[in-house]
């Protein structure tokens, strides 16, 4: 489970599971995470918590709420994040994954399911591997989850069964870019009308050439720089040597012909 | 029925990603019928591919079948009825052998049928498998998810760009087989020549951003397998975490179904 820790000037405060579907922070008793500041508002922020998500919202506070140094109304948090309230610090700790548990099970795609529609199934054969565990907190019914558009649909809060509550939720996972981390590399015209151009290969595909005639594409991936024919019956030459239907790695220096104009593809820096 | 194999031009990439040892996506795409299903399957063991590969394999045969039988005279409104009904009879099969057979238990999978017809495309989905548009060099999504997350978006409580981080990717609200009832999303679109549509399983787009997608189709486009092999390339090279299955079909020209006795006659000179 998440948590938050709570800190002034550096020194820890206290820690707060994010147990419960929704927690208020402010100044006011009532709050699940009271704090006894005048830059607090009343009601400051709340946290909702649906399954393995953790959204910040502000309720209109005087002073605002920052996340990592940013002024925000609404954040999914991530793991690390830093929410700011007046001089109090709410760092977010996602949970870490248990080992042995692999993120792939938990990333698997699973249907949930609406408990009318499970409880209509017909029962299940008796030797049928037991079922994940329930979730030991009650579903979740975020008040701010308004009922989705049509009356028929299973609301998303109402979840029950099929969603592993004991399934670690994974370490925050942006798709990455290893790709950005090539060198920059350019190609210069060497020949013809547009001689000593230079291009930029600044995204992960490139296209040269002349389309309907010849065409090939520069790729960045991780591995480095590939060059790939596209159409024309004609394949590109690479110093001097004409390449097949698969893709080739470029080496610094080397001389591309295509469409009949020669270029040279060369790192940066 | 007719030959669409001259007016669409379908290729099919498929791999079990990085991570996954093995694909539990099925595909199935047939130009001269106009039909494409794509099916991303789930539940443990190997029932994951069992699931999709019924569903795939039903629909495609059946539908096919039905078309034939049909002889080109049925209105949309008869063919989005016709998607919607074997995409039922395909929930009935999973879920009965998924209640029969204890190894199969839980199991599902998400799907998107693609059914070109006189001059437009009927879409059928469930779940979180995706259909795009790659139309004027702008590519859009055309499905709409049913998923936790589409919901959250939907309701406003996470944008777009939010979702991205969302560790809730996975958790789809319908899929196929899970419960003996199912309904099927069916819309129909008008469709132009050139149009390239994409279907593709979750291990694409959440591997791959949106932009990026369009700047392989907008740059690969005159090389359709060459475009799938490189979306299916660029999800293993941001990871690979799942499964990615891609469908691309291009229309090469309009395809009026020929049903009108001035039509008939027409294409008896021709």
């Amino acid at each position: 489970m998440a948590k938050l820790i709570l800190s002034l000037e550096g020194s820890m405060i206290r820690e707060v599971a994010l147990d419960k579907e929704r927690i208020m922070i402010g100044r006011k008793p009532s709050n699940e995470i009271q704090i006894e500041n005048l830059a607090v508002s009343g009601e400051h922020a709340c946290i909702v918590t649906i399954l393995n998500d953790s959204f910040l919202e502000d309720m209109g506070s005087t002073n605002g709420t920052l996340v990592n140094g940013n002024p925000i109304k609404k954040h999914i948090l991530q793991n690390n994040d830093v929410i700011e309230i007046g001089k109090y610090k709410l760092k977010y700790v996602a949970e870490a994954p248990a080992a042995g548990h692999g993120n792939e099970d938990f990333e698997k795609t699973m249907i949930l399911r609406a408990p009318s529609k499970a409880a209509a199934a017909a029962p299940k054969p008796a030797n049928e591997p037991a079922p994940p565990p329930k979730p030991s907190t009650p579903p979740p019914t975020p008040r701010s989850v308004p009922p989705p558009a049509k009356p028929a649909e299973p609301a998303p809060a109402s979840a029950s069964a099929s969603v592993p509550a004991s399934a670690p939720a994974p370490a925050a996972v942006a798709p990455a870019k290893p790709a950005d981390a090539q060198p920059l590399a350019a190609v210069q015209i060497l020949s013809g009308p547009s001689a000593g151009k230079e291009l930029d290969l600044v995204k992960n595909l490139t296209t040269l050439g002349k389309p309907g005639l010849q065409v090939a594409v520069i790729t960045r991936r991780p591995q480095g720089y590939f060059i790939t024919h596209v159409e024309g019956a004609k394949f590109p030459i690479i110093n001097g040597k004409m390449i097949d239907a698969q893709a080739q790695p470029l080496q610094d220096h080397d001389v591309i012909e295509l469409a009949g104009v020669k270029m040279e593809f060369f790192v940066k820096q | 029925m007719n030959d669409l194999s001259n007016v669409i031009e379908i290729t099919t990439a498929t791999h079990p990603g990085m991570v996954r040892s093995h694909n539990e996506d099925s595909i199935s795409a047939d130009a001269a019928t106009g039909l494409a299903v794509l099916a991303d399957g789930m539940g443990g063991y190997n029932a994951g591919e069992v699931a999709s590969g019924i569903a795939v394999a039903m629909i495609s045969a059946e539908l096919k079948k039905a078309l034939a039988a049909a002889n080109g005279e049925l209105d949309a409104a008869a063919v989005e009825r016709l998607v919607g009904e074997h995409a039922v009879r395909a929930n009935n099969a999973i879920f009965q052998a998924a209640q029969n057979q204890a190894q199969y238990a839980g199991m599902g999978t998400t799907l998107v049928v693609a059914l070109w017809h006189d001059n437009s495309l009927v879409v059928g989905h469930i779940g979180d498998s995706r259909l795009y548009r790659f139309r004027d060099n702008k590519l859009e999504q055309v499905t709409r998810d049913h998923s936790l997350l589409q919901e959250q978006i939907d309701s406003g409580l996470i944008t777009k760009a939010q979702a991205r981080h969302s560790q809730n990717k996975n958790l789809v609200t319908r899929a196929v087989g899970i419960d003996p009832e199912v309904e099927t999303e069916v819309h129909s679109y008008p469709v132009q020549a050139g149009d390239i549509y994409l279907l593709c399983s979750d291990g694409l787009n959440d591997m791959v951003t949106d932009e990026d997608m369009e700047l392989t189709l907008a740059s690969l486009q005159a090389n359709l397998p060459l475009a799938a092999a490189q979306l299916v390339q660029q999800a293993n090279d941001n990871g690979g975490r799942d499964n990615v299955s891609v469908i691309l079909a291009r229309v090469l020209k309009s395809f009026p179904a020929r049903s009108g006795l001035v039509d008939r006659l027409k294409s008896w000179f021709r």
